[in-house]
């Protein structure tokens, strides 16, 4: 059956903000499905939060609505657009937890929209752990030995029937979130607590642990007429015990017989049967015991997924894009592989590399998490890499997490793991950590036998020999001088991996002689091509990556090309917001009429879907790899600026005729703080007084001058990396210090005399404001929005709520800023973006910082205003002029009336009780959303439900303020109380709010030291654990772990209690729920917002 | 480390790869060399009789990481020429592991040649078809030689090469079946094995040696080379059709088809691999199967037959039933090892058709 005709129009449900264990991936699936589904003539509907992805960019959908993923929102969606169907299997556990709320409360039935690509029926069996259980035990597959527990009694009697040790899983809960392991009986009743309260539906289930067993993944594929196909296997490095998620995975899987092989492939099927997913992808991951070959099922998602999208990047076969086509009634076999353009998608494709995903981490920027990987998934990216064997896709992978490490080892970052004597590692790498696999390197290097490696870490002794394979190359290298190398060892150091950088270090050389000297032995990397069926056809879609090999696949353009170098992996600070501006950028220099070359190592992102660009090369952005694409590609430009810092750090040693847009020297005047300050005194533009130091006494020179409070913060970083605001020289000396040393900044770039650390006197209560603009060669200049933060200076923007059109400012300041923000284009002959931040403190404007590049802003102006800045930019950047654009209707006027636009940003604490939710200058955030409405104050509220965060609509609000937000915290109380809320408070803040008039119905207990109280009554934590509190409002006083304040933010986090840190945040929140509860709930697709055509007929 | 050995592997148009020889130490082996894509299942593939006469090249680049177990073994040995890789392991890891794939090659007297771009190899016989070939430790002028007088596998016979010199019978159940052996796998012995008594005999027994073991069916095997070499068969067969059903895989399916008056080709490079998309027309379902030929048969070309199975990604036809007389055949294999198990409802579809054609028997 091919299309069907009697459905009309489809919802589309996304996944919200990027969040731990859900992040781009949604984007890609559900940029396809949007994709795809229009091209079959359907009506688009899509619900999606988060303004960063390019699903919700207006031409992908035909009504697209930013609001909240909440039911109540849906519904509202749902009774204004009557959708037929409704597709909920391409945005995540989001998506599948909303369908199935929408089921339950009838919302479907009562307006007749079918649920396509999963029923309800199969939803609940695959997550509710029970009856997936009971499904696979019928069927004759096994699962580890478990019971299911809904309280704390159930608990103990499954734990005491199936015995320690148990993994416990809370159920319906994305990337493993509470999931963890216990040992013993107290750790058991621990985390059986946290479990049940993680769980929505409180349920928890315990398994026999089942550590140390090998874990895979298949995935897979099931049509209407049950043709079923496996796309992809995948094999995890770390054994089970570690999230997938947090794992290093290779694809395919590397040590399985056929005949398990084919065994798992039965049962994978015979699961996806009995689960009932009709159409669709699901993935199914398997644990096998390393000594008897025992498989059992571990879960089986039945949606697209996280692996659905390394799958699809894997193997080049589009698991969304496919899976929306089989929900709307057509068969695997109707389907055309588009890369061969001439099979069939009922196919299993078939590989001639390998392929290796590593997780990225920010564990330095969450102090307090203990850095331990275990069944909850705690990355926050990831990398993939594409090599003919494992040892090279190894090495290219490590490199591409752009952690400082160039490899396995072999760099200076090895030293560290030098200092640590065989016993020690060998502890060490029993413990999953980030670490481990430069501790299993190091103990190679040591010639510890690879038996003794794997019994301390369980990871296969076939990838053991792998590295070691690496290891002995390196132990080779060492011996050996550049001159020596004949081509057959360049050869081989090289198709194992080594970067030009491990070389240049193991023989003592500068890497551009090792490159120059590799090129002279005739050494050049060959280019292959990722085709789904291991070269049996012609491939269509030049999908590439690099190795050593004989032959080269590329073929000769046709049209001027145009290279953009991506982000990479997501980290914070640097997400999907800069891949949405490359994928801008590839569409419309593809309009301009050039080839695109996308270059890029992220697999969840839409930039490394090969739909996006005409071709893509899945590589490291490291120089060594960026010129290698280069030379094989001679473009016509790169495109350095909208993919973060991470293309823009190699920009200045890129060919300078190839760099595209604002000259490197002018991202230096901008970045160099003598250059810049002289810059901001030419123009007479106010900057706040500061200075560049690299010692401490520098720096107490400079505080001396200026005064407390600083800000104190490293050159060249992104994301807020190490930026703190010290009140005191004590303070100052510890940020130095922290930035000083390796751990900390060192492998980010570091602090040294050309990247000194910049201190500026901090602005307290001022307000941040962003802009974001463009100029062009001519010296046009055009805004694109001026963004007023809710938080104050000093809470870094990223994380920071902020709002167009700005709330607070005046015209007149407005205008100041946007002159400051057009001079400061002119003189830096900025072509194409620049984000500048202003701190507008008493109506005066200081400037704070310029970055010629994309912001990660510009997702949201393009969302709140219409002008799709980086599209824009990128033709600027390749020499046309802003007149020209306008003239062929390519920049249209942005809309700055009838509606208000905030962003907010979502932030990881769920996943780290332990860390401090006090926002601050380093950023931490992980993801956004956006509210938009006719107000500030109803965008605000919606920003805050789309967050997750929800505000209260009665009770009682938690007030305890610092001395200096005492002041401005008085008028967020006052309207709280006018909203009919109590007030409870610390005594300090209880005392001064009544004795402003205001009443506070609970005076709270202080906290001692040690958590105890020392005055009588109820204290702050057990009001909130006793879930009287529905919002806390705590501004820190003191820092660190012992301070009240930290518990009392700890207990929010621990209960779900929303905690705002900042007295803007409550004040902005006080002013949302005035509105939010006199104002019925709206919605409205952007479209309409924009002044699109009317898309309701 | 042990000390390489340098070595080429050459083609018969002159393309020249570099390498490291494996497995048994020669100056030449020469063969036809065709791909194979499968990524698990290598050790079924080396011992595949119908390799007789070909040089495997495995486009997956790792392989023996699993090692070799005796419980994969398809024939008595491998009677491929050589195996092409691009690396093969040093270190097995599996619980299912018996000793090593290297070790395996030198005992059963297999060469091979790793350190191959095995994609470029690849790409060269898609584009160029399957050709001659020879690798090892002798100069290339010689393996060039080597190369051009190799005469592949049209018009070869080797089937004589790889057939059981005398029957055996495996099994125990009420139905007997002769199966020819043309190279047989012993997984189709143990699937047929598991519907019937099989007596497995040689490819030159007669029609009357046959019918005297009274069989219920007769089972054609896969097997080597080109279908036209094997007129004995087709002859044997020819006076068989109608009086017991029949059963063809791969190599059979060509002498079914002959025997009826159909017309075999060599295809460019064949099907070797464990992902082919093949359409079943009774009923519209897709099966990923395993195949492995070079010769085909023409679709139309076969009188008194219903098309029954068709490759998706080319259109080859892949299996037929006669109309007027109980037999059918499959191109691909069903029996799978290495591959996807889809097809083996086919060895029930046999056992049914046996019972039906002898009147309710089961």
């Amino acid at each position: 059956m091919p299309r069907r005709d009697d459905i009309e129009s489809i919802l589309i449900i996304g996944s919200g903000p990027i969040v731990i264990g859900q992040a781009c991936e949604f984007d890609y699936s559900g940029t396809q499905a949007c994709r795809v589904l229009k091209e079959e003539g359907y009506r688009i509907i899509l619900a999606n939060s988060n303004p960063a992805t390019i699903m919700t960019d207006p031409e992908f959908a035909d009504a697209t609505y930013i609001e909240p993923l909440e039911a109540d929102v849906l519904t509202a969606i749902i009774e204004r657009e009557r959708p037929d169907a409704i597709l909920p299997t391409l945005g995540g556990q989001t998506a599948l937890n909303l369908a199935t709320e929408l089921v339950e409360s009838g919302v479907l039935d009562q307006y007749d929209v079918e649920m396509i690509g999963a029923s309800g029926d199969a939803i609940a069996t695959a997550e509710d752990r029970d009856l997936f259980r009971q499904a696979m035990e019928e069927i004759g597959l096994k699962c580890a030995l478990s019971g299911i527990a809904h309280t704390m009694d159930e608990a103990l009697s499954v734990a005491e029937e199936i015995g320690l040790p148990v993994i416990i899983r809370p159920a319906y809960i994305l990337g493993g979130k509470g999931t963890a392991f216990a040992h013993t009986a107290e750790e058991f009743e621990r985390v059986a607590a946290l479990g049940l309260d993680a769980s929505p539906i409180s349920e928890i289930l315990i398994e026999k642990s089942i550590k140390g067993w090998k874990e895979y993944e298949l995935e897979i594929m099931r049509d209407h007429a049950d043709n079923c196909v496996v796309i992809c296997s995948i094999e995890n490095v770390d054994a089970m015990g570690v999230h997938t998620g947090d794992s290093i995975t290779v694809a395919p899987a590397q040590t399985l017989s056929d005949v398990e092989y084919q065994e798992m492939r039965n049962a994978a099927f015979a699961c996806i049967r009995r689960v009932g997913v009709e159409t669709g992808g699901s993935n199914v991951q398997f644990a096998v015991h390393p000594d008897t070959g025992e498989q059992i099922v571990i879960e089986m998602n039945p949606r697209v997924s996280r692996s659905s999208a390394l799958a699809s990047k894997a193997t080049g076969f589009p698991i969304a894009k496919i899976a929306a086509r089989l929900a709307v009634g057509y068969r695997l076999d109707e389907i055309t592989n588009d890369i061969t353009q001439k099979t069939p998608a009922s196919f299993e494709p078939t590989i001639d590399y390998v392929v290796t995903k590593i997780p990225r981490w920010a564990f330095e920027k969450l102090p307090g998490a203990s850095g331990v990987l275990g069944p909850q998934m705690q990355s926050v990216g990831e990398a993939m890499s594409i090599g003919r064997t494992f040892p090279e896709s190894l090495q290219k992978g490590i490199r591409s997490l752009e952690q400082g490490r160039m490899g396995l080892n072999a760099d200076p970052g090895e030293v560290q793991y030098m200092q640590q004597d065989d016993a020690e590692l060998l502890t060490a790498i029993a413990i999953p950590t980030p670490e481990r696999l430069f501790q299993i390197g190091e103990l190679m290097r040591r010639e510890v036998p690879v038996d003794q490696i794997h019994l301390a870490c369980d990871i296969d002794n076939w990838f053991l020999d792998q590295m070691l394979m690496i290891v002995e190359e390196r132990l080779h290298l060492e011996k050996v001088t550049l001159s020596s190398l004949t081509r057959m060892e360049w050869r081989r150091a090289k198709q194992l991996g080594f970067s030009d950088a491990q070389l240049a270090y193991l023989l003592k050389e500068e890497e551009r002689d090792v490159r120059a000297g590799r090129l002279s032995a005739g050494v050049v990397t060959t280019f292959k091509t990722v085709d789904t069926c291991a070269a049996e056809f012609d491939a269509i879609t030049p999908y590439h990556y690099s190795t050593y090999e004989d032959e080269d696949e590329i073929r000769p353009g046709v049209r001027p090309r145009m290279m953009i170098l991506g982000s990479g992996p997501n980290r914070i600070g640097q997400g999907i917001e800069f891949d949405y501006c490359c994928v801008h950028a590839s569409f419309a220099l593809e309009e301009a009429g050039y080839e695109t070359i996308m270059v890029n190592c992220n697999p969840e992102t839409v930039s490394t879907d090969y739909d996006t660009s005409d071709r893509l090369y899945f590589e490291p952005l490291t120089l060594e790899d960026v010129l290698n694409v280069i030379d094989a590609e001679d473009p016509a430009g790169v495109i350095v600026s909208l993919g973060g810092q991470t293309p823009l750090k190699l920009a200045s040693e890129l060919p300078a005729e190839l760099v595209c847009g604002t000259a490197p020297d002018s991202i230096d005047l901008a970045e160099d703080r003598e250059r810049w300050n002289s810059l901001c005194a030419q123009l007479e533009i106010p900057q706040p007084p500061g200075g560049t130091a690299v010692t401490f006494e520098e720096a107490a020179q400079i505080c001396e001058r200026i005064g407390f409070p600083a800000l104190v913060r490293p050159s060249y970083v992104l994301g807020g990396r190490a930026m703190t605001i010290v009140y005191d020289l004590q303070e100052l000396q510890e940020a130095m210090k922290e930035l000083a040393a390796f751990e900390g900044l060192g492998r980010e770039g570091g602090l040294s005399a050309d990247r000194p650390v910049l201190i500026d006197r901090f602005l307290e209560d001022a307000i941040e404001v962003d802009v974001d603009s463009i100029r062009d060669q001519e010296g046009e200049f055009i805004l694109g929005g001026i963004l007023e933060h809710v938080e104050e200076a000093g809470v870094h923007s990223g994380d920071s709520a902020c709002a167009i059109p700005p709330p607070n400012l005046s015209l007149e300041t407005q205008e100041v800023i946007v002159e400051y923000a057009k001079q400061l284009a002119e003189r830096l002959e900025v072509v194409g973006l620049l984000n500048v931040q202003f701190a507008v403190k008493q109506g005066q404007v200081f400037v704070i910082e310029a970055n010629p590049r994309a912001s990660r802003t510009v997702p949201f102006v393009a969302k709140a205003t219409g002008v799709q800045l980086a599209k824009v930019a990128a033709r600027v950047m390749a020499g046309e002029t802003l007149k020209e654009l306008r003239e062929m209707g390519a920049l249209p006027e942005p809309i700055r009336e009838g509606h208000v636009a905030v962003k907010e940003a979502v932030l990881p604490f769920q996943r780290f009780p332990d860390v401090d939710t006090v926002l601050g200058p380093e950023m931490r955030s992980t993801g956004e959303v956006m509210g938009i409405d006719k107000t500030f104050g109803l965008a605000f509220a919606k920003s805050q439900i789309a967050a997750g965060e929800g505000l209260p609509i009665g009770g009682t609000i938690f007030f305890s303020l610092a001395d200096r937000d005492k002041e401005q915290g008085l008028e967020a109380a006052k309207r709280f109380v006018a909203l009919g809320f109590a007030l409870a408070a610390t005594s300090g803040t209880a005392e001064f709010l009544s004795s402003n008039g205001v009443q506070v119905e609970t005076v709270v207990a202080k906290l001692s030291e040690e958590g105890r109280e020392i005055s009588a009554g109820v204290d702050a934590v057990e009001l909130i654990g006793a879930g009287q509190v529905k919002l806390v409002v705590n501004t820190p006083r003191g820092r660190g772990p012992r301070s009240d304040g930290h518990r009392i933010r700890f207990a929010s986090t621990a209960h779900k209690v929303p905690c705002l840190t900042t007295v803007a945040a409550a004040r902005a929140a006080a002013v949302g729920l005035e509105e939010w509860m006199s104002n019925p709930l709206t919605v409205r697709p952007l479209q309409e917002f924009l002044g699109f055509e009317s898309s309701v007929e | 480390m042990t000390q390489i050995r340098e070595g080429a592997l050459v083609l018969s148009d002159g393309a020249t790869f570099e390498g490291e020889l494996i497995g048994e130490e020669v100056e030449i082996t020469s063969g036809e060399v065709v791909f194979n894509t499968v990524l698990s299942g290598y050790q079924e593939v080396i011992t595949d009789p119908s390799y007789a006469g070909q040089i495997i090249n495995f486009t997956y680049p790792h392989i023996g990481n699993y090692g070799v177990s005796t419980a994969d073994v398809e024939a008595t040995r491998p009677f491929c020429r050589g195996v092409v890789v691009r690396d093969l392991a040093r270190r097995q890891s599996n619980w299912r592991s018996e000793g090593d794939l290297e070790s395996y090659l030198r005992s059963e007297g297999i060469p091979g040649i790793a350190g191959i771009d095995t994609r470029r190899l690849t790409r060269h016989v898609r584009e160029n078809g399957a050709m001659p070939a020879a690798f090892g430790s002798a100069s290339l002028d010689l393996l060039v030689e080597a190369a051009s007088s190799e005469p592949g596998t049209e018009g070869v016979d080797l089937v004589g090469s790889v057939t059981t010199p005398r029957t055996y019978e495996v099994g125990q159940g009420e139905l007997r079946v002769v199966a020819y052996d043309l190279g047989i796998k012993k997984s189709i012995v143990d699937q047929l094995s598991e519907i019937a008594t099989v007596f497995v005999v040689p490819a030159q027994t007669s029609s009357d040696e046959v019918l005297a073991l009274d069989p219920h069916g007769v089972f054609l095997s896969n097997g080597p080379g080109d279908p036209m070499m094997a007129g004995q068969v087709v002859t044997a067969l020819s006076a068989l059709l109608g009086k017991v059903p029949v059963f063809g895989i791969c190599l059979g399916h060509q002498i079914l088809s002959l025997a009826l008056g159909g017309k075999s080709y060599k295809m460019k490079f064949g099907h070797h691999g464990g992902n082919i998309p093949v359409r079943n027309l009774d009923t519209g379902r897709i099966e990923i199967t395993s195949q492995n030929h070079n010769f085909a048969i023409e679709s139309g070309s076969v009188p008194g037959v219903t098309e029954t199975h068709v490759c998706l990604n080319d259109g080859v036809l892949e299996g037929l039933r006669c109309n007027d007389i109980p037999a059918f055949s499959v191109q691909y294999h069903p029996e799978a090892s290495p591959g996807p198990h889809d097809s083996r409802y086919l060895f029930q579809e046999f056992a049914d058709l046996m019972a039906s054609f002898h009147g309710g028997m089961s």
